[in-house]
């Protein structure tokens, strides 16, 4: 039992890691909820960070609000709804399809697309050009004689 | 077919150059995150006393129906940038005429007090936000910042960090004269 319990002493710090103490509801299923929001938006301080992840003041601000919400009895959508409306797309780790991310969303495609096109026509070019090099079996016959006539010639 | 392939490597070049171009452009932060407020009525929030100060708190109902544009300035005591900002916001109270409110940003009153007491005061009104709750209303990430809102409550700029040096200024400045609180030209 006492093993257990500085096992988990020593394992709860790296769990948690910058949600404080102070933050964590008692329900256990809520937090749970707390945290998987929290990893959905991002902090607007260290912006490569999410708020469950960062240390920022902001972060721990919106942290409590997310759990405000959710005790209020706040759906998950709801939550991340509310926060999305004052900080933008840029708070959300998955950015909604619209006209201002399209760029993001589409950018790997068209970059993969691309590329493969390149690589395709290029490939096929230089392999007709492989094909182009070889000889006709007319032109074979016309080089084999051309060779056949200098060895006649240059013997004597 | 052979001569357009040889532009193929032209254009990569061209946009990502571009593409680079624009990623190096000084003028550029990646780290700004633009204000879906723009263009948008100022949010509802709420804001209290300062305890032991004289100015008295604003609610978003103060921030419509104005004569003209009002900023908004995020600030703490404890903020060291603030310091320096202060200087500029002073001056375009002073000697410009703007109108300015401030959030006190999650500070204790008596330092706010102290602050002010030591720097001037050239607040209107201040309201005291000691949760954080108003300026995620505003949608902040940080102290300073500073918004102009327009006579009907839209939110028209949003400056982010401490609007100090010249360039700052300016950019400031200029914000001022598109939302028709200064005049192009005075130079300050």
């Amino acid at each position: 039992m006492r093993r257990l319990a500085v096992l988990l002493f020593l394992v709860l710090p790296v769990a948690l890691f910058a949600v404080e103490p102070d933050e964590i509801l008692q329900d256990p299923a809520l937090e749970q909820r707390a945290r998987e929001i929290s990893k959905e938006l991002r902090c607007v301080v260290c912006q490569n960070q999410d708020i469950d992840s960062s240390n920022a003041g902001v972060a721990r601000d919106l942290r409590i609000l997310v759990r405000e919400r959710l005790v209020a009895g706040d759906s998950d959508v709801e939550v991340i709804d509310y926060i999305h409306a004052r900080y933008g797309d840029y708070v959300l780790m998955r950015p909604p399809f619209n006209l201002s991310t399209a760029a993001l969303w589409l950018a790997p495609f068209l970059l993969a697309l691309a590329s493969l096109l390149i690589g395709w026509v290029v490939l096929s070019a230089s392999r007709r050009r492989k094909t182009a090099a070889g000889l006709s079996p007319a032109e074979e016959a016309e080089v084999a004689r051309f060779i056949e006539q200098n060895k006649v010639s240059e013997e004597p | 077919m052979t001569r357009a392939l040889a532009l193929i490597p032209l254009l990569v070049a061209v946009v990502f150059g571009g593409f680079f171009l624009w990623g190096l452009d000084p003028d550029r932060n990646p780290n700004d995150i633009p204000s879906v407020l723009i263009s948008q009525p100022a949010p509802e929030f709420t804001l209290m006393d300062v305890e032991g100060l004289a100015t008295p708190s604003f609610e978003r109902a103060d921030l419509v129906g104005n004569p003209g544009p009002v900023i908004v300035n995020v600030f703490a005591s404890w903020c060291v940038p603030c310091r320096a900002e202060h200087a500029v916001l002073t001056e375009l109270v002073e000697s410009e005429g703007q109108r300015l409110f401030g959030i006190n940003y999650k500070d204790k009153p008596e330092d706010a007090t102290r602050w002010l007491a030591e720097l001037g005061n050239p607040y209107e009104k201040i309201g005291a936000d000691s949760t954080g709750r108003a300026g995620i209303e505003w949608g902040i990430s940080g102290v300073p910042e500073t918004f102009i809102v327009g006579p009907d409550g839209t939110v028209l700029y949003r400056y982010v960090g401490p609007v100090v040096g010249d360039n700052a200024v300016e950019k400031f400045r200029e914000a001022l004269v598109q939302a028709g609180a200064l005049e192009r030209g005075v130079s300050g």
